[in-house]
């Protein structure tokens, strides 16, 4: 299995889907294959289009925020001792989170084919939350899937989404959260894909959700690049880049500007979430040797029994509390280009603590767990050795979670 | 020799009437039960559909969901429900046997296992349900060299060419989605206009067995008699529901409702 140069990741999948010739695909019921062969035909089309991308970039520019920071967290850096510890602030983004990037991309889709609504899955509320807006933005209705679990646990972006008049239809089945949100979300587009577009929320899904995804995502990177290159004057001889991967979307968006480089140069860094300490369950299907199988229309490496049912997950971060992952972290983590590993709630936490302690700055649970491999990490290494962590959300949306296992003191008032 | 599936329709062609295909989940509510239902319900049904039940169905809606979920959570496994076919199989008035699922219970069993194990314990066709064509070419063939029917789902959606090359590479039966639903929708289009396309198909290929799914129910069943066959699952993964929360006997009732629904195609 090889990763080729010079062609974007997202387009090295072959006819049918496949990259490295077996992660990925579309695994659909036949109804959907005409709605999902739509869809590739005009993305295919106007990922080349020079009027789009201009409309993209307006967009992104005007209404997401574009370029959001890149900081360097001095106190960090100091208290850890060892690399340079830097942020790029993704969370500064329109709505706080990376997932407005794939919400804007596929709202516009949606527009230009004269669909009317718009559905999407969510889990830690926020790809829910972007959908909202932009499809309020666009003005198309907006219907989002979310775990009842979920929706008890991130109350904030439910909040959102309901000001922002998108209906939210609480998933009731299975583990009640994102696995069964997509699922249910799936469900209604076959159901309903003559009128309806649907956004799935990370790189999961068909092949062209994948796609669509990191392609909306790489946003990121580009920015980064970008800054570096103002920062450094060139791309840092030693870089690391850590990201939190649930679906795999920010951290795919945030390393695929550099994919072409040597991994001695550029590392990526994927953390996957560890679950509790004292349970066996995870979200973790890269680090813990999970085996291939399908999930939402796509091959992957997921947790399942041997039967081929998929398993429960457990993480304190309800955006990373998905048993599969990207096909292109499949595809990353065979042709070694990127390394996996987790992080557990209490290690999530504690990073967290440590991050608010030291800077002004509030990574949401998800990140913090990024944050955490990093700092532990970042003590081994030079001081010419610059690694940066996505901070891709804010923590505001987990303040009741956060005030119930550290107290009142660790939740601002905003 | 015709194959067991073929013969089936042949014999309903006989008496002038479409087969009667129901679908129930194996291991709902329990390993033994749903193998009793499977032999009450053989009395009337010509094929029987046996559903194994997956915890992230795609295309199944609220009914199914229900009974699957019950399977699973009764631990249902993979060998039960192979065990529960060849059971049924040695029962006195056994019918054909078709497995419908999603693909990722194949994948993880091994498809030449899979297959294997088809083979053994007399399960005669299958529908995957999120393996649409082209995808399936290989496994496809894979069923022909092992005398196992593999059934092509069509739909709406499904453009007049892919009608085309679906059918080509279906074997004797396929299997028309009535309407853009997932299992258990109401009936949301015309009879009228599902016939129209019904009809559509059977100019293709005359030859094959196209039998209707999705939204038929006793309420709408009188509709299709002249059609090849006609598929119930979701009618009676409800009763099954609804005999349970009123401590009935689903046997008893699932067997009431198909020999209804055999009566109104008669
Ligand atoms: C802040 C944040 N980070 C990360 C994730 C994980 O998703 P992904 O891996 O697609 O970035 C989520 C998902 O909801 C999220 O809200």
């Amino acid at each position: 299995m090889k990763l080729k140069k010079g062609i974007p990741v997202i387009d090295q999948g072959d006819k049918l889907g496949f990259w490295g010739g077996k992660f990925g695909g579309n695994f659909v019921p036949e109804t959907l294959k005409k709605p999902i062969e739509d869809l590739e035909i005009q993305f295919n089309k106007l990922k080349n289009n020079k009027k789009f991308l201009k409309e993209r970039d307006k967009y992104f520019k005007n209404w997401i925020g574009t370029p959001t920071r890149f900081i360097k967290l001095n106190n960090l850096t100091k208290q850890v001792g060892g690399a340079q510890i830097w942020s790029k602030v993704v969370s500064d983004a329109n709505g706080g989170a990376h997932k407005i990037y794939n919400a804007t991309v596929h709202c516009l889709l949606a527009k230009r084919s004269g669909k009317k609504v718009i559905i999407g899955d969510t889990g830690a509320g926020y790809a829910g939350k972007m959908l909202s807006m932009a499809a309020k933005k666009f003005g198309l209705k907006c219907k989002i899937f979310m775990g009842a679990k979920d929706i008890k646990r991130q109350q904030p972006n439910v909040k959102a989404m309901k000001k922002n008049d998108a209906e939210v239809i609480p998933v009731y089945s299975g583990s009640q959260t994102l696995v069964d949100a997509v699922s249910e979300c799936m469900r209604y587009w076959v159901a309903n894909c003559d009128t309806t577009a649907m956004c799935v929320g990370s790189t999961v899904g068909p092949a062209i959700f994948v796609r669509i995804c990191g392609w909306s995502t790489s946003q990121i990177s580009r920015e980064l690049k970008v800054q570096l290159m103002n920062e450094f004057g060139d791309i840092p001889k030693k870089l690391k880049l850590y990201n939190c991967v649930g679906g795999g979307s920010s951290s795919f968006g945030f390393w695929n500007e550099f994919m072409d480089y040597d991994k001695k140069q550029v590392e990526f860094i994927g953390v996957e979430a560890g679950g509790p300490t004292k349970s066996k369950r995870h979200a973790a299907p890269l680090t813990y040797g999970s085996k291939i199988g399908i999930l939402h229309g796509a091959a992957q490496y997921v947790n399942q029994n041997s039967d081929g049912q998929i398993e429960e997950t457990e993480s304190i971060s309800a955006g990373l509390d998905y048993p599969g992952i990207s096909p292109l972290h499949c595809f990353l983590k065979d042709t070694k280009r990127a390394r996996y590993t987790a992080a557990s709630d209490e290690e999530a936490l504690k990073a967290y603590q440590i991050v608010t302690k030291y800077e002004n700055l509030r990574p949401s649970l998800e990140p913090s767990h990024a944050f955490s491999v990093a700092i532990k990490e970042a003590k081994k290494l030079s001081k010419d050795t610059i690694i940066i962590i996505n901070s891709c959300g804010d923590a505001y949306k987990d303040r009741g979670i956060l005030e119930k296992k550290l107290g009142k003191k660790y939740v601002k008032s905003n | 020799m015709l194959n067991p599936i073929s013969l089936a329709f042949k014999n309903a062609k006989k008496e002038k009437r479409p087969a009667l295909l129901t679908y129930t989940v194996a291991g709902d509510s329990s390993k033994k039960q749903s193998l009793e239902i499977l032999k009450a319900i053989s009395n009337y049904a010509d094929i029987l559909e046996v559903g194994v039940p997956h915890n992230t169905p795609v295309a199944d809606g609220g009914q199914i969901q229900t009974s699957a979920y019950r399977a699973i959570k009764n631990g249902i496994r993979m060998n039960d429900i192979f065990k529960i076919v060849s059971d049924f199989k040695k029962s006195k008035n056994s019918k054909p046997v078709i497995f419908m699922g999603y693909y990722n219970m194949i994948f993880q069993y091994g498809e030449n296992n899979f297959l294997k194990n088809c083979k053994k314990s007399g399960v005669n066709g299958l529908i995957v349900v999120d393996l649409p064509w082209p995808e399936n070419k290989i496994f496809l063939k894979k069923c022909k060299k092992n005398s196992i029917n593999f059934i092509q789902l069509l739909s709406p959606t499904t453009s007049g060419k892919r009608l085309k090359s679906i059918t080509k590479d279906s074997h004797d039966m396929i299997y028309y989605i009535s309407m853009l639903s997932t299992t258990g929708g109401k009936l949301k289009v015309s009879p009228k206009k599902i016939l129209y396309n019904y009809n559509k198909i059977k100019k293709i290929n005359p030859k094959k067995n196209c039998v209707i799914g999705f939204g038929i129910t006793e309420k709408n069943i009188s509709n299709f008699k002249n059609t090849d066959g006609l598929v119930v699952g979701s009618q009676i993964c409800k009763e099954i529901t609804r005999s349970l929360n009123n401590r009935q006997n689903p046997v008893i009732n699932v067997s009431k409702v198909v020999s209804k629904l055999r009566k109104k195609i008669s």
